[in-house]
């Protein structure tokens, strides 16, 4: 049957609704369960289920349910690995809407990481805006205000034609929404890389602080409660976006349109958000929970209303009751399976007790939010759902949310690993002379990846709300959380997906120690870990080969860190056609501060003082920046990691920092040391003349990626009790200059004027993108 | 030279968050009756040629520049004539 056909179907059938009556007594209905992405055996099992076949608004719940994006059903044997590395500062783990770790003195933080890519290719500014949007409401469904939003986001090459529209949609997406609701955008990445070319991702990372003892529960408890769905209206937006855009490759999807929206075929599932609706529900919501007037919570993203009802419901090990046309419609010829998988926007379910909710719906009324009470909690362990009294979903709750299939997927080593790892970097031409070595770093200073990003961060508000510590681009973005107090936490965001195509299980660590680094260098404590596992195909065992290896790399160096993974985000069928993206899970680091205002910054600033450098440099060029700017090439093995070196650094960081002993820190990772010294020279605005260790390759020493490195500025007077601190701890530190004049020299090697290297670093993204920001 | 109008509107399922605004401000005027307004944009367009020309050439521009049709519909039209229907 074409598209058009069955849309012509699904109309002619309007008037009559699918209900559980119907379906008893027409088990032989032909039931579009294909279009809507179930395999054959996933329908047979909804059979198994019911023990009858399901109703139209059954088959759409499970399909959005049962999909990819909700299920983890490919993932959850590899993420189970996680769970081995909870400490006691969890008070909220993985599963829950986001992870939430105590700080201490009463307060909690709140932060996680979602992806929002494939929207964000079809409809860059909404896609990235709704991303956005529901990410905070993740961390507003935790009890938590939202803080800061940061944002990691991947390109296709910076030249490439199609890059222009998906980078400028997607910047001015993220700041419209963040910006509208007040928030600042402290961090993130921008990296451009062909294996990005449509498929951008475009991850959002949020971060929250509650006091501890007002932690939300996404659980409907209590038969007799009540359910009322708070926010927006419901419309036709995004259905089916979970099943059909996350869940598939671009070419395969559009089953929805056909069968489910009516309209045109093949229309994209993108959805459009409006952040003021979302402001009013931020502070309507903070008010309920401060009054203590919810016993739960769940915000509605993908899936909409199905994933809130369900998942809370088989949260709360009761039942529940939904008379779902009370839902308030945008329009009204929306029929029962549109309205339960509708991703409209803004939009947060609320369990609520009977004597409590003439209080919510006034508090709700004076915030300007739509208020509606929808159903309530029952005990029959039913999931129950009718349409102006006939029943049209009856289902056990927990068979949507927590027992949708699990694949253990094949897995293959990728076939042309070997001959990747054994095309090293070795016999690429290096520079020697002086000359070289200066053009090869103003070179790779004006690349694409690492090159100023002043085009993009200026669009974003950075310092809104006024606790905002460091900002990007800073090494992490550091937030005061409790102004009594000056407590604080640091956040950073990492990925690499060259390490990760190299050596997935090795690259996910560095990405790992490299969010560790961000964090410590200001002087924080890494405290915990959210994730973020961009991938292509499940279905693809090479694909699926780097992820086990990236969730395993992850697991074992978490374990050895003292880390806990405190919940994430999987997105798979990242590819165009056969091509998958290079595999790139981010690590997101949480840190912590007692006292923020003793966090270090980046840039040289105080003239004389002494440079040193932190850590080991090995001749370590497989998939650096160095190969891919100047040759292109991708080839050999990343940078060894080393966590324990990792974890001794960050502590000498951090006691350099509480005890005043840093003027300012840099961490090494892409571009080497030659890049982290041009970096911390601008910032700064101070020179810096280096002279390399004797004996030396000075292309090594500048350009290396080996991790596990930093480079500090310490006043002369503190210089000996931190080199004995370096010494008495095992780290080994190198002396390599001091901070002094207006241009980086290296001696014997070339000298360059900060202005010139300001030229070359700041040209680069208003170049290829246009005159700056607007 | 033919005068081509081009009329874009959000699309019937895509939030409309400006008409949405103009409803609640006319009923914070005392205005009641009126329960959905959607906003869009008109462009007034004058290209050379004849008017079938006109009109194909302005549609091309709507689907590339004036409208977004991953979430909007546009209609074009001549300037006085019966509006056309169906483009998209």
């Amino acid at each position: 049957m074409s598209d058009a056909a069955q849309s012509d179907a699904a109309q002619s059938d309007a008037a009559a609704v699918d209900t559980v009556e119907l379906a008893g007594k027409t088990p032989d209905e032909h039931q579009p369960y294909e279009e809507l992405g179930l395999r054959p055996d996933e329908y047979e099992r909804i059979h198994t289920v019911l023990g009858r076949r399901p109703t139209a608004a059954e088959l759409a719940m499970y399909s959005v349910m049962w999909s990819e994006h909700c299920s983890y059903k490919s993932s959850k044997v590899h993420l189970r690995q996680f769970a081995g590395t909870r400490t006691d500062r969890l008070l909220a783990g993985i599963g829950a809407n986001a992870g939430v770790v105590d700080v201490g003195a009463g307060l909690a933080v709140t932060f996680k990481v979602e992806s929002h890519n494939h929207p964000s290719f079809v409809e860059p500014y909404q896609g990235a805006a709704t991303g956005v949007g529901g990410i905070v409401r993740d961390i507003l469904a935790m009890g938590a205000r939202p803080l800061a939003v940061l944002d990691p986001l991947r390109f296709g090459a910076a030249d490439a034609p199609d890059t222009r529209r998906v980078l400028s949609g997607v910047v001015a997406g993220i700041g419209g929404y963040g910006n509208c609701l007040g928030l600042p955008n402290i961090g993130g990445e921008v990296v451009f890389d062909p294996s990005y070319a449509g498929n951008p991702l475009v991850n959002a990372l949020c971060v929250g602080a509650l006091p501890a003892d007002r932690l939300q529960q996404a659980a409907a408890t209590g038969p007799g409660n009540l359910v009322v769905l708070v926010g927006a209206k419901t419309g036709r937006d995004g259905i089916g976006g979970v099943s059909v855009l996350a869940s598939a490759t671009f070419d395969t999807g559009g089953g929805w349109a056909g069968s489910m929206a009516g309209g045109p075929a093949k229309r994209p599932s993108v959805q459009v958000g409006d952040p003021f609706t979302e402001k009013v529900l931020i502070e309507c919501c903070l008010e309920l929970f401060a009054r203590d007037l919810v016993v739960g919570v769940q915000d509605l993203g993908g899936a909409g209303l199905t994933c809130a009802i369900s998942e809370t419901a088989a949260a709360g090990r009761a039942g529940m009751r939904v008379s779902l046309e009370r839902v308030p419609l945008r329009e009204a010829s929306m029929e029962p399976p549109q309205v339960l998988v509708s991703e409209s926007q803004e939009r947060m379910l609320l369990i609520v007790a009977p004597p409590a909710v003439d209080e919510v719906l006034a508090v709700c009324r004076r915030w300007g939010a739509l208020a509606t009470v929808i159903g309530d909690v029952t005990d029959s362990g039913r999931l129950v759902v009718t349409w102006h009294g006939e029943t049209v979903v009856d289902v056990p709750p927990a068979s949507l949310a927590d027992e949708g299939p699990v694949y253990e997927r094949p897995i293959r080593r990728p076939a042309d690993l070997d001959a990747l790892a054994a095309a090293g970097p070795g016999s690429l031409p290096r520079p020697a002379t002086g000359i070289e070595l200066r053009e090869t770093l103003v070179r790779m200073a004006a690349s694409p990846n690492l090159c100023d990003r002043s085009w993009v961060t200026e669009q974003y508000d950075r310092y809104v709300r006024g606790d905002v510590v460091l900002a990007w681009p800073e090494n992490a973005g550091v937030l005061r959380i409790d102004e009594g107090t000056e407590r604080g936490v640091a956040l950073s965001v990492d990925g690499n997906g060259r390490y990760c195509r190299l050596d997935p299980y090795t690259g996910t660590q560095l990405a790992l120690a490299e969010a560790c680094r961000n964090v410590a260098v200001t002087g924080a404590v890494p405290l915990a870990v959210t994730n973020c596992l961009n991938f292509g195909s499940p279905e693809d065992p090479e694909v699926m080969w780097q992820f086990a290896e990236a969730c395993r790399g992850l697991a074992d160096g978490c374990r050895e860190l003292g880390l806990p993974v405190t919940g994430g985000n999987v997105s798979f069928y990242n590819s165009t056609g056969a091509v998958a993206i290079h595999p790139t899970p981010v690590v997101g680091v949480l840190g912590l501060f007692d006292d923020v205002t003793r966090r270090t910054p980046l840039g040289f600033s105080e003239e004389g003082d002494t440079i040193l450098l932190l850590g080991v440099t090995r001749d370590e060029f497989g998939g650096s920046e160095w190969a891919w700017v100047t040759h292109g090439h991708l080839g050999g093995r990343p940078p060894q990691v080393d966590l324990r070196a990792e974890r001794l650094l960050a502590e000498v960081l951090v006691a350099g920092s509480r005890d005043g002993m840093v003027d300012a820190a840099h961490d090494l990772s892409d571009g080497g040391l030659a890049q982290a010294l041009v970096e911390a020279c601008l910032r700064g605005g101070a020179g810096a003349r280096i002279v390399l260790p004797a004996g030396a390759d000075p292309f090594v020493a500048l350009f290396s990626e080996s991790a596990g490195r930093a480079v500090v500025a310490v006043p002369r007077s503190e210089e000996l009790r931190f080199t004995e601190m370096c010494d008495a701890r095992g780290l080994p530190m190198t002396r390599i200059g001091v901070v002094d004049g207006d241009s980086l020299d290296v001696q014997d090697a070339f000298s360059i004027s900060l202005a010139e290297l300001e030229q070359a670093w700041n040209a680069t993204l208003p170049r290829l993108f246009g005159g700056g920001p607007v | 030279m033919p005068r081509v109008v081009v009329d874009v509107m959000p699309k019937p399922e895509i939030l409309d968050p400006q008409g949405e605004a103009i409803v609640s401000a006319l009923s914070t005027l005392g205005v009641s009756g009126v329960t959905s307004v959607r906003q869009g944009k008109r462009f007034e367009l004058d290209v050379d040629g004849d008017d079938q020309t006109a009109l194909e050439r302005a549609r091309d521009l709507a689907d590339r520049l004036l409208a977004n049709p991953v979430i909007e519909d546009f209609q074009v039209r001549l300037d006085g004539g019966p509006r056309e229907v169906g483009a998209q």
